[in-house]
């Protein structure tokens, strides 16, 4: 006589097997609280946010983006501060992802301005030429269908009622559809002239988009690491250098073209050839855009491109100011 | 119909669905492969890369894998008991369920209904649907072996014992989740414990789907189709109680460097290490029992699909491993290297064993020889040519890649913009869709000889 001729006492011995793993490594930690630890700055998703993370999940944008960024030098330098377990305590489910098709969007909330997003989604290699990102220009053309926010948020425990979901979503109508949004050209570039009015599928996935990571950043308030370092620095060292400016052409057009234009006649930001910049034209204050980043949707450069490739774009930026005279 | 052939006949439906869901899911792979180099080919919502991914990934595990689990694991009860099916009529009934499960699957994939958990994606109702279909599953199997008129279970019937509890254990608590509409829930875990759940079901799907069964077949169609004895019993027990209890603590290296608790992460990695050794033990078992016959590999057009088959998964499980590595998953994970490693297993170990085993099993069931040994020679070189090219070109797309991410300038910024690194990326990508259509050729060929064998036998006068 054999555990081998006995099969129902096989598999329930093979049911105690398979649970010792299991308990310690999975079952265990889900009542430990230092597993998900929450955290007061970390709030959970508005109503217009929670749509926007279901077309998210809907297109399967997770097959191609992560959302957890490593605590690795490099990663941190391309994508912002390492992800921390509280932000993801209103997640369900996490959208972590298993592969980087395309970027990270863990830091993505307000590095760029909303009317990057509604070009980016409908025109992707209209902006980056390299790119393999899908175009969704259906988004925009449907109508967000909010009948089941509520219940979504019930379901989901964030602690706000229908009222509250029905004052937000009216609030997200009316901002992103009234004159005043600062991407409304852009969007209704995109958005068909009857959609114009409502909210659509990606009003609330560009708010979602917006969300990801900003409460640590709010947080945070200002750069940190490399870039927080020697920000201000007095004189353009390749003033005058040709070969700089050069090479400060290319670094303009792989980063900053897309959203100053082609020869810096602006776009979804400010005019670049231009004798003076919205926030200053001194050496000092350029490498500080460009370096820091700007309120509004300007990234900062200064971790992924190092201080000599920021300076060589400002020389460049200084050709574009000569050329406009 | 006698109880015998009614059994084969459920088989034979098995084969033929899987072999069907095996087509649609390549196809679909192709279509998203393309898709990967050229963008535009996102047509429309339906066929957009980030649904057709899923489909391409269920179709394949639940569709080709599981109906390939269920004929194989039908026949071998059969066998190995020496009795017939328990519960034909609901086999039956399990054979048309399943395929307008997979169907029904396949459809709510396209149509965005989707949940995001890998190889969980299905939403509640379909959950509950592929739970009913596993419970049938469990009944006949375990019906079967309960009435048994073979004493002693061999090694395939663990394998299979150990396949029907675990996936119903690591479905079922991984899909837990609270439903908003018939079409949309959320999971009931959040955050971290979503991704720790989510990852020990993923790492465990793995092992119950493309590991168990697939060496019980292994196990139990290379001795069949060489008429070699496995070499050693002791060594299978061996490493089958220390693979299924290994198996169950290495979910995490799937999330090394995130914020999962470190323990968890160094737990799993310490076991995954641990695995190599119980998965090398079948590696040996199989090799050994070639020893002094490895003429057979020319002489037996089978042998050599479960020899590779089986060198593969010691591949893998190899690869697997050093993947968890802090050092190298800081560098490979995220990469190509991570869907290069996938397709070794599925291309070339799961599909190797099961397409002999479907081979093996049509021609027995039907009386006949194999419809052509040229053919299924043909079907071995261009799915062992096509899984290779695929899988090499990515492996060393993905250490361009990870190399590309990490490489910085002397002042210390970033040498490559995440731009340069999906730039690089299109020669391999184009090798990995050659790789594919050489693979789907393959595919072709089996298909058509695996359905030329298995027609109905012509009723002599």
């Amino acid at each position: 006589m054999s555990i081998y001729d006995k099969p129902v006492t096989f598999a329930m011995l093979a049911v105690a097997v398979i649970s010792v793993g299991t308990l310690v490594t999975t079952f265990i930690p889900l009542f430990l609280p230092s597993t998900q630890p929450v955290s007061p700055l970390v709030k959970p998703y508005t109503a217009p946010e929670v749509e926007g993370r279901d077309i998210y999940i809907r297109e399967g944008c997770n097959n191609c983006h992560t959302q957890t960024v490593r605590p690795l030098r490099t990663e941190v330098a391309r994508y912002g501060d390492y992800s921390k377990p509280e932000e993801f305590a209103y997640d369900r489910p996490f959208l972590w992802g298993s592969r980087r098709t395309g970027p990270d969007l863990a830091r993505l909330g307000g590095k760029y301005p909303d009317a990057w997003h509604y070009r980016h989604m409908a025109d992707p290699q209209g902006m980056f030429a390299k790119s393999n990102m899908p175009a969704y220009p259906w988004l925009a053309k449907t109508r967000l269908d909010d009948s089941l926010t509520a219940r979504k948020v019930r379901v989901l425990g964030y602690g706000y009622d229908e009222a509250e979901v029905s004052r937000r979503m009216a609030e997200f109508r009316q901002t992103v559809s009234g004159p005043a949004y600062p991407a409304a050209v852009l969007r209704s570039q995109v958005t068909p002239e009857p959609l114009r009015g409502e909210a659509t599928e990606l009003d609330a996935l560009v708010a979602y988009l917006q969300r990801l990571g900003a409460d640590l950043k709010a947080a945070q308030r200002g750069p940190i690491g490399p870039a927080a370092a020697k920000a201000a620095e007095a004189r353009n060292p390749f003033a005058g250098n040709k070969t700089a400016e050069e090479e400060g052409g290319k670094i303009f057009r792989e980063n900053c073209r897309s959203c100053h234009g082609e020869r810096g006649e602006g776009g979804f930001g400010p005019k670049l050839a231009a004798k003076s910049h919205k926030y200053g034209g001194t050496d000092a204050e350029l490498f500080a855009s460009v370096a820091n980043g700007r309120p509004g949707g300007m990234p900062p450069f200064l971790s992924g491109l190092g201080k000599d490739r920021v300076w060589k774009a400002v020389t460049y930026i200084r050709r574009l100011e000569r050329e406009e005279k | 119909m006698g109880d015998g052939e009614r059994g084969s006949s459920i088989v034979m439906g098995f084969v033929l669905s899987s072999v069907f869901w095996l087509v649609v899911g390549l196809v679909v792979g192709l279509w998203v492969a393309a898709e990967m180099i050229f963008p535009a080919l996102n047509l429309t919502p339906w066929l957009a890369f980030g649904r057709l991914r899923v489909v391409h990934t269920n179709g394949l595990v639940f569709g080709f894998t599981i109906g390939g689990i269920f004929a194989c694991s039908y026949y071998m009860v059969e066998k190995l008991t020496r009795t017939p099916l328990a519960f034909p009529g609901l086999a039956r009934v399990q054979l048309w369920l399943f395929n307008a499960a997979i169907a029904l699957a396949a459809l709510s994939l396209f149509a965005g209904m989707n949940t995001s958990k890998e190889y969980a994606e299905l939403e509640w109702p379909l959950d509950i649907v592929v739970v009913i279909l596993w419970v049938m599953f469990a009944a006949i199997v375990m019906g079967t072996l309960l009435k048994r008129r073979e004493k002693q279970m061999y090694v395939s019937l663990w394998f299979l014992i150990a396949c029907v509890v675990t996936v119903a254990v690591v479905y079922i608590l991984n899909n837990l989740a609270a439903p908003v509409s018939l079409t949309k829930s959320y999971s009931v875990y959040s955050g971290v414990n979503d991704a720790n759940v989510q990852w020990w079901f993923g790492h465990n799907a793995v092992a119950s789907v493309f590991t168990f069964p697939i060496l019980a077949m292994f196990y139990y169609f290379l001795p069949k189709t060489t008429g070699l004895p496995i070499y050693s019993h002791r060594l299978s027990i061996v490493a089958f109680w220390s693979l299924v209890f290994g198996y169950l603590w290495t979910g995490a290296h799937h999330l090394m460097l995130t914020p999962v608790p470190e323990w968890i992460q160094t737990t799993a990695l310490a076991f995954s290490i641990f695995l190599i050794a119980p998965s090398w033990g079948s590696v040996v078992n199989g090799y050994y029992t070639m020893n002094g016959h490895w003429d057979r590999m020319k002489s037996n057009y089978l042998a050599k699909f479960f020899i590779l088959g089986i060198t593969f998964y010691g591949l893998q499980t190899i690869q697997g491993p050093t993947q968890a590595l802090r050092t190298l998953t800081g560098y490979l994970h995220y990469t190509e290297y991570i869907p290069g490693h996938v397709h070794m297993g599925t291309m070339g170990w799961v599909t190797m064993i099961i397409c002999a085993s479907m081979y093996f099993m049509a021609a027995k069931i039907r009386g006949r020889e194999v419809h052509s040994v040229k053919l299924a020679n043909v079907n071995f070189w261009l799915i062992l040519v096509g899984q290779l090219l695929f899988t090499a070109a990515l492996w060393v797309a993905g250490i361009v890649q990870g190399a590309m991410w990490k490489a910085v300038n002397p002042d210390g910024s970033l040498a490559y913009s995440f731009l340069d690194g999906v730039a690089a990326m299109y020669p391999f990508w184009a090798v990995r869709l050659a790789g594919g259509l050489l693979y789907f050729a393959g595919i072709l060929v089996f298909a058509y000889n695996l359905y030329m064998t298995s027609r109905p036998a012509p009723r002599t006068a």
